[in-house]
């Protein structure tokens, strides 16, 4: 079971159109909103008339953002809807709620706003600058999480610092010193299904949300937290996600869906992004500026790095700020670095504000870092899969944050290099000239993830038996397109020694009666959902093993579980069907026993601590997945397009669960980093405001653009791990922006060291280097 | 300005009251046939393919008063086709999100153009984004079928 490529519990729904996502459930009667939101990435605003607006047909409310809490999850600085001032192009300014979304829409537009814009800020660097206009004048007054650090009179909401060692020694045993900047804007995650939610009040107080959503049982707590509400009145369902990979996991739209029900006396409302909504309201792609140092003896053993991370988390902090800390702790990449110094900056600018994007901090840290070590190599006029090598990250090394890592808690590295040199057979070539104007190249980087999520972050499962003696699994982990529901069933059926098709998934998340899952994110699903399937999976076999016990006349230690039965060990022939005793078990004269069997399991996270403020010593996930990859690239010469021939990821996996789903989950990321690398950007104007906010104009790869892709592993168990499976859902995307990056450099030979990577970028950067100036 | 209209979708002549600027994939979903989804409402994403007199349209673009008295086939009106199954086997889907207009459109590139070389099968599926497959997945599953038809 474990290992095959079972095909995916909700595959038939999917094909058939019969999958219901939140937009499917909205049901006739509903109210609708629409969002009106600010022309302006920074403005006053003096005067909302909303007069015209009420008068308009079916309207039933109109939001403004007076008199609403604060929120944010480490640092509470975002109104849910703007008041006095707005930071970005794209905030909601008022809500309009209406019979029909088109009268919504309609009335939307009556709505008269007169804003007073005020000066700019267009990246981390302006922001950083004297003088710069402060975005949150009462940073300092904002309630904020304990290891949250804004310095206030600055647009620093967050700054994680990371000191290892003594940059004094590794400066002195280092030989060489390269330097290097790296850049690039926000971008967007792009799920097909744009973000929405629905939210109704009932009568007796419950208020129940739907939303399209990685956190339903976070919308749970925050609603509770922000608005008074008992947290164990508020009921969220999740049904399919139309992808999300981490921009579904802030809480947005369900807090204006709450405020709407509220306000039309607890009807139905739903919330529902455009898509040019979607890409600028709603949190988007973090964007970031940084300075890479590295010094390294003359045979390439790295002795020194100093990084500084500006990111550029937008308007609000929200989530922004765990993914700077999560970069930081882990920017030395997969590699043994004995003195760092690291300083990463979540920056407030006037921006779409940032949300986690799949690989959490890392393909933007590992751009920079991945870049930098190419460019080292060639100071060095080293291999560029030795030098990797020569500096791979192994147990017994500390990691950025002092974590001792030992055999299980870190992967095979030099392993996941020798796999991609020979599939992307590194040493027959890496440059050549096919004719005057084509040239090949292959770029190649490693990378490495942890998870930084709460270091008390659960997951629960619970296994109720049906009278045939077959098994509802139910878990809180939200089926947003990883497959993990279905990878969650192959452990429970490889653990009963039973029938894959006996186990039926319950698909969506109901947080009254499906146990929490902290929240579907981080690539943890399947270790910690998985870790409390098998608790649960050993509850029932306790249970189970006790009523027949009891029938069997033996004692429940000579019993095993397997096969649909429960048997003697040493004699199968002594046995009773699960199936008779499911529901309790009921002897030839009536008389019952036992009840429904229930199993219930749950797992934590073990032994994380959060980061030093000064030092960032601490633990922030339970292991690190390393990962080795490669592009090879077409590169035309005459007008700087290029190809993308092949993409190779190789990943320490510690042990394949679903074959085909591993494989999907890898190159699919692939591909989502290739995208982001090689064309996705958000375009400002002056004024910071979003010119490329439709797929006409943004624009992700498209089916014909995609490579080949080679997806590999290497098998080294995560011990505590079900099965020894390491955490796989976005390590396959981190190096992808660095191989190309790398590949293309190469292939140009001129340093890229911007996002994306367009044919403009590389002219220019080109025509910069040779005319030294752009 | 509503109108009462029939359209023939699956088979089935469905009566509706429509407005006359609603599109086609309003009124498919407000008929509960909401396997069509919306992704931009612009024609970019290919989301809401569904088949009009057999050709792969994208519903948002399209007003439902046009379709009166042409044949719309949705993905409700798949039943266990070869490329249904193809996309089961070959993982060409993850969230899932997509996968009704992707379907929708290789279903009728497959039954139509069942010779379909590379170029063919780019251009037609190139219509449609998909976010969290490779596209190699989705290309394996209608080769697949392409390889069926032709034996």
């Amino acid at each position: 079971m474990i290992g095959k490529s079972v095909i995916r519990k909700e595959a038939w729904e999917k094909v058939t159109g019969k999958a219901k996502y939140t937009l499917d459930t909205v049901s006739s009667g509903t109210l609708h909103a629409k969002l009106v939101t600010s022309p302006y990435a920074h403005a006053r605003i003096r005067d909302i008339r909303t007069e015209k607006a009420y008068a308009a047909p079916g309207v039933r409310a109109i939001l403004t953002g007076e008199g609403l809490p604060l929120t944010g999850e480490d640092l509470r600085d975002r109104p849910p809807i703007a008041w006095e001032k707005v930071r970005y192009h794209g905030e909601v300014v008022a809500v309009v709620v209406a019979d029909t979304l088109m009268q919504a829409e309609q009335a939307a537009q009556l709505i008269s706003i007169i804003y007073e814009p005020l000066r700019v800020v267009g990246s981390p660097k302006e922001a950083l600058a004297e003088g710069a206009p402060l975005l949150h004048e009462n940073l300092a007054t904002y309630q904020k999480g304990k290891y949250t650090y804004p310095e206030p009179g600055t647009n620093i909401a967050h700054r994680t610092k990371i000191r290892k060692g003594s940059m004094e020694k590794g400066w002195a045993e280092s030989d060489v010193v390269v330097e290097a900047s790296f850049s690039f804007s926000p971008s967007d995650h792009a799920a097909m299904e744009t973000r929405c939610a629905t939210a109704e009040i009932r009568a007796d107080g419950t208020v129940v949300i739907t939303a399209s959503t990685q956190a339903p049982f976070m919308i749970k707590r925050l609603i509770g937290e922000y608005f008074g509400e008992e947290v164990g009145k508020v009921v969220v369902h999740t049904p399919f996600v139309g992808g999300a990979y981490g921009g579904k996991a802030p809480v947005q739209l369900e807090l204006l869906a709450y405020l709407a029900a509220k306000a039309v006396g607890g009807r139905k409302v739903s919330v529902w992004n455009t898509r040019e909504q979607d890409m600028v309201t709603s949190p988007v792609h973090i964007g970031m500026e940084a300075t890479i140092k590295l010094g390294a003896t003359k045979d390439g053993k790295i002795t020194a790095a100093e990084m500084v991370f500006l990111f550029d988390g937008g308007a609000y902090s929200d989530k922004a700020i765990d993914v700077t800390r999560a970069a930081a702790a882990d920017c030395t990449g997969p590699y043994h670095i004995n003195n760092v110094w690291c300083d990463s900056l979540c920056v407030y600018t006037n921006h779409p504000y940032a949300s986690p994007f799949r690989s959490f901090g890392h393909c933007e840290q590992a751009f920079a870092i991945e870049r930098t070590i190419d460019m080292l190599a060639e100071k060095l006029q080293m291999d560029k899969l030795a030098i990797r090598e020569r500096n791979a990250i192994l147990p017994g090394n500390t990691t950025p944050t002092q974590v001792m890592l030992n055999k299980s808690n870190v992967g095979n590295l030099p392993a996941c290099i020798a796999r991609v040199r020979e599939l992307i057979e590194w040493d027959e070539w890496q440059r050549i000239e096919i004719n005057s104007r084509l040239v090949r190249a292959k770029g190649v980087s490693c990378s490495w993830k942890t998870s930084t999520i709460d270091t008390d972050a659960s997951s629960g499962a619970i296994i109720t038996f049906n009278t045939d003696g077959s098994i509802n699994l139910i878990t809180g982990v939200v089926e947003i397109g990883t497959g993990t529901k279905t990878v969650l069933a192959q452990i429970l059926a490889e653990k009963l020694k039973m029938d894959i098709n006996d186990i039926h998934v319950k698909m969506d998340i109901d947080t009254q009666t499906t146990p929490e899952h902290w929240k579907t994110v981080a690539s943890r699903g399947t270790f910690m959902a998985g870790r409390a399937v098998l608790s649960a999976a050993d509850d029932a076999i306790r249970q189970l093993k006790a009523i027949a016990a009891c029938i069997l006349r033996v004692s429940s230690e000579d019993l095993e579980v397997g096969y649909g039965n429960v048997f003697l060990r040493d004699d199968p022939s002594v046995y009773i069907p699960i199936k008779e005793i499911a529901y309790g078990y009921k002897y030839p004269n009536g008389n019952a026993i036992g009840g429904q069997i229930i199993g219930r399991g749950h797992y934590i996270l073990r032994h994380l601590t959060p980061l030093d403020k000064e030092t960032g010593a601490g633990k922030p996930g339970p292991e690190w997945t390393v990962c080795s990859h490669a592009v090879e690239v077409e590169f035309d010469k005459r007008d700087y397009t290029y190809r993308i021939i092949k993409a190779v990821s190789v990943i320490d996996i510690g042990k394949v669960l679903n074959e085909k789903a591993a494989l999907g989950q890898v190159m699919g990321a692939m591909s989502m980093g290739l995208s982001f690398a090689s064309r996705e950007t958000f375009f400002f104007d002056r004024y910071e405001r979003v010119l490329n906010a439709q797929f006409r104009t943004y624009r992700p790869l498209r089916f014909g653009e995609h490579p080949e892709y080679i997806a590999d592993f290497v098998y080294t168990p995560q011990i505590d791990a079900p099965y020894g499976s390491r955490g796989v859902g976005e390590h396959g995307l981190i190096g992808m922006p660095a191989a190309l990056a790398n590949a293309l450099s190469t292939a140009a030979q001129v340093p890229l060291n911007q996002l994306p990577l367009l044919p403009e970028l590389i002219w220019r950067t080109k025509e910069g280097w040779f005319n030294d100036s752009v | 300005m509503k109108s009462e209209v029939i359209l023939h979708i699956n088979g089935e002549q469905r009566s509706t009251v429509i407005r006359q600027a609603d599109t086609l994939l309003v009124v498919l979903r407000h008929l509960e046939l909401t396997g069509a989804k919306p992704g931009c409402l612009n024609g970019d994403c290919g989301a809401c393919t569904v088949l009009v007199n057999d050709t792969p349209i994208k519903s948002c673009m399209m007003l439902a008063i046009e379709t009166v008295g042409q044949e719309i086939t949705t993905i409700e009106g798949l039943h266990d086709t070869a490329i249904q199954r193809a996309f089961v086997e070959q993982f060409a889907f993850q969230c899932g999100y997509c996968t009704p207009g992707f379907v929708m459109n290789a279903y009728a590139l497959t039954t139509q153009k069942p010779d379909a070389d590379e170029e063919t099968i780019r251009k037609w599926l190139e219509s449609n984004i998909c976010r969290c497959t490779s596209y190699q997945e989705i290309e394996q599953a209608v080769r697949s079928v392409l390889v069926q038809k032709k034996r």
